[in-house]
């Protein structure tokens, strides 16, 4: 039994070792036109033309006969991108390379920039590849999308974060700091998995490492909160929040997910729950810990969500677990929300040991069985 | 009295009681000798230290078998509703138990399993020895207030009453149900209540702990008595695990104990924790003189008053009326007698600068209205009040013991044709 799990961990490992290899976007040289693929983009159509191709160097001419702006992708099945090209104008031409292993693609072009773009396959031959199961690379892809979507959705409400606090209007900060942080809390692992963001837009006080200076959301919770005051520091900081985020949605795309790092990234959440929310630590001075809380919560969720297809073939047992854990920790939280539609939760200050006792005994409950998840994915 | 059926296979230990009694000293002082309880084989291979303990018998192990030298004691509410999943980790946690206290690990091991899932044990106890590590279980009052075992609560498993000078702190007291965790090496326990715990989650969550070193009372007659903390030798005329008629008249559940309703305790025991905490900086600064007096035995030798040597029977009038060995032996409470396995705890400071320690108080009798409250009771005069505290209580049915492979801790509770 345990050889066999061995085995496919291994593919599993080697998978992920074939899709590391990923392309750029500069100019290319290629000189062989057999590797060059003719992409035609329209406002509805988009198309390539090669259908198939052997592996190594692959080049996308592209042309935009459509009216919108338009951006083209070569993606892996899981939707992680091999190589992209944006803001390709209506009227203009572009290119875009890549070097691919053996496997199937997608081709897909995005006319306004917007959505999940018209989708076009490309299977590459010549090697070996070890194939996953389809459901997971799915599952990978909607968690993609909605990483992208969180990032997405965020920005808007960044935006009125910032703005507040460039305004100098301490009310209207305080109420837009949570739900700012609410999609970020929801794909946390994604977030982190880009070392230098996490560090610019989520450390707290005590994170900061020698010589570091102290930007982004905890920073401004601080001044608001504690110091109770906006000075032009906080204005440029909040400036700097949005260029950091900015950052996370454009790169969001790229992370690397796997069945198992979404499986491991829903136990990290709730992990993220039991070190820092439950104690207070993270929103120490908002005191808004049970907004991060929820949101985390949330994400796991999804993670969890895509994967019980799989989950339950290999453990259905797990999956019956966790489904009620999930409810039992979602139902406690409620208690903590007078209305169901929308974020505002109790501030944890009023939240007593007693309670924490409980929300950390909930968390543990749901953690533990969700930290199996990866293996019953893996099987 | 006990046997064992079953075997796991790489079990290690066995050494009858008979054999194994003329070397306990040396296993108390140090652990030179391995023991297991009555009736368990000889294997030969079992005398270096920290060998197994057998967990099959008609009583749990960690009672009448030989005091370890460490202590992780885990109080737990139950938190599902089901009764079949709380069933579920009963035998889940026996079967942990019954690794464990081999000297193996949980499920499948600590390392060489899924690189991305977490092991099934957590590893601190790779390549230690067993360490004569016992598991026991018992069952709180709260506990048959649920599942509807209301009608099958014991008489017997009363609330304590409130005793005089009780400082109780219900953070440290109470409790669904509990698992005393006893081995020689302190690791050994703490993995063993950690990894309970972990299997536990979503069923029952901790509610408080407590570690323990340097056991303050001992089963086996012919070791060094230990001290506690005080530094008074404790636990001179305590059951010893060889006292089949002791342990019958004032430990075991037996038949005549019961009514139908509790008949599933027949081979269990009750038992009595309390954290009690001593004024260590006060009773420093006492007088030998008083100390001696306060317990009515001399510091050195352990002597009763007025005797040459510890093992001399005690002549009650002539201790002080409010001695603690005067109002604590069985001639002061009707012959009520318990079998204790308390140990010392040192919780860092208080807050105060004064140590946060004394002892944690381990009772096993038949029967909790004769043994602990009688005493106890009759202590309420004793001088030794001045210098201790009892912080933390909780009393628990410790059920018989797990028979086979097949059997599980609580099955005589749990089970319907049980």
């Amino acid at each position: 039994m345990r050889a066999a799990r061995l085995s496919v961990v291994t593919a599993v490992a080697a998978v992920t070792a074939l899709t590391a290899v990923t392309g750029c976007t500069s100019k290319s040289d290629a000189k062989d036109g057999d590797r060059v693929i003719n992409v035609t983009a329209t406002d509805a159509k988009c198309e390539t033309s090669k259908q198939e191709i052997s592996a190594g160097h692959v080049e996308l001419a592209i042309e935009n006969k459509g009216s919108k702006v338009t951006e083209v992708y070569i993606l892996f099945p899981d939707d992680r991108i091999v190589s992209e090209r944006e803001n390709i104008g209506p009227g203009t031409k572009q290119r875009v390379t890549a070097e691919v292993k053996a496997g199937d693609y997608q081709i897909a072009c995005k006319p306004g920039m917007k959505g999940t773009g018209i989708r076009k396959d490309l299977k590459v031959t010549g090697g070996s590849v070890a194939k996953r199961d389809p459901r997971l690379d799915k599952a990978v892809a909607a968690y993609r999308e909605y990483a992208q979507e969180q990032a997405d959705a965020t920005l808007p409400l960044v935006a009125t974060f910032v703005k507040a606090v460039e305004a100098g209007d301490l009310e209207a900060a305080k109420a837009a700091y949570a739900p700012s942080r609410i999609g970020w809390e929801r794909t946390e692992p994604v977030a982190e998995s880009f070392g230098d963001i996490d560090p610019k837009v989520d450390v707290r006080a005590d994170g900061l490492e020698a010589g570091q200076t102290w930007t982004g959301w905890h920073r401004l919770e601080k001044a608001l909160w504690q110091d109770k005051k906006i000075t032009a520091a906080e204005k440029t900081l909040a400036g700097q929040l949005t260029t950091d985020l900015t950052d996370w949605q454009k790169r969001v795309g790229k992370a690397e997910i796997t069945p198992t790092s979404m499986a491991n990234g829903a136990k990290e959440l709730l992990d993220e729950v039991a070190t820092g929310k439950v104690t207070g630590e993270e929103e120490r001075y908002s005191h808004t810990d049970l907004v991060d809380f929820k949101a985390n919560v949330e994400g796991a969720q999804k993670s969890y969500e895509l994967l019980k297809p799989v989950a339950k073939e290999n453990d259905a047992a797990l999956v019956t677990e966790l489904d009620k854990q999930f409810a039992a920790l979602n139902a406690l939280l409620e208690k903590y929300r007078p209305n169901t539609t929308s974020y505002v939760f109790t501030s944890y200050e009023k939240v007593g040991a007693a309670q924490r006792k409980e929300l950390s005994d909930a968390v543990n409950a749901l953690a533990e069985p969700l930290s199996k998840l990866a293996a019953a994915v893996a099987k | 009295m006990t046997e064992t059926q079953g075997s796991s296979p790489s079990r290690r230990s066995l050494i009858g009681w008979g054999g194994a009694g003329l070397a306990l000293g040396a296993a108390a002082a140090g652990g030179a000798v391995a023991m297991t309880r009555t009736g368990d084989d000889v294997d030969p291979t079992a005398a270096d230290v920290g060998a197994a303990v057998g967990f099959h018998g008609t009583n749990q192990a960690g009672i009448a078998t030989p005091v370890q030298d460490r202590l992780h004691f885990a109080a737990f509410d139950v938190t599902t509703t089901d009764r079949a999943e709380f069933v579920r980790l009963l035998k889940d946690w026996t079967e942990a138990a019954r690794r464990m206290t081999a000297g193996k690990a949980v499920g499948e091991g600590a390392y060489g399993g899924l690189a991305e899932a977490p092991p099934d044990d957590t590893g601190e106890a790779l390549g230690l020895k067993p360490s004569r590590l016992t598991l026991t279980v018992g069952f709180g009052p709260s506990l048959f207030a649920k599942f509807d075992l209301a009608d099958r609560r014991p008489d017997a498993l009363v609330d304590l009453p409130t005793f005089a000078g009780d400082a109780l702190d219900a953070a440290r007291s109470n409790g669904d149900l509990c698992v005393q965790a006893c081995a020689d090496d302190p690791q050994v326990a703490v993995h063993a209540i950690r990894n309970l715990a972990r299997i536990g989650m979503g069923k029952v969550v901790i509610r408080w702990s407590q570690l323990g070193f340097g056991k303050t009372s001992s089963t086996t007659p012919d070791a060094q008595t230990p001290r506690n903390l005080m530094g008074f030798k404790d636990g001179t005329r305590n059951i010893a695990g060889t006292e089949t008629d002791r342990l019958k008249k004032f430990v075991w559940v037996g038949e005549k104990d019961v009514k139908e309703n509790s008949a599933w305790m027949v081979g269990g025991s009750y038992l009595v924790a309390r954290r009690i905490r001593m004024h260590i900086e006060t009773w420093d600064r006492t007088s030998l003189q008083e100390q001696e007096d306060i317990f009515g035995r001399d510091k050195g030798e352990g002597a009763p008053v007025g005797k040459a040597k510890e093992r001399d029977e005690p002549f009650l009038k002539a201790m002080k009326p409010d001695a603690h060995v005067r109002l604590a032996h069985p001639d002061s409470n009707h012959g009520a007698t318990i079998l204790r396995r308390g140990y010392s705890f040192t919780d860092g400071t208080d807050g105060l600068g004064r140590l946060e320690a004394g002892l944690f108080f381990l009772a096993y009798q038949r029967d909790v209205r004769e043994g602990f409250i009688r005493v106890q009771r009759n202590l309420a005069s004793d001088a030794l009040n001045e210098y201790i505290q009892h912080v933390g209580s909780a009393v628990f049915a410790v059920p018989p013991g797990v028979r086979d492979k097949d059997d599980w801790w609580g099955r005589t509770l749990f089970s319907k044709e049980a």
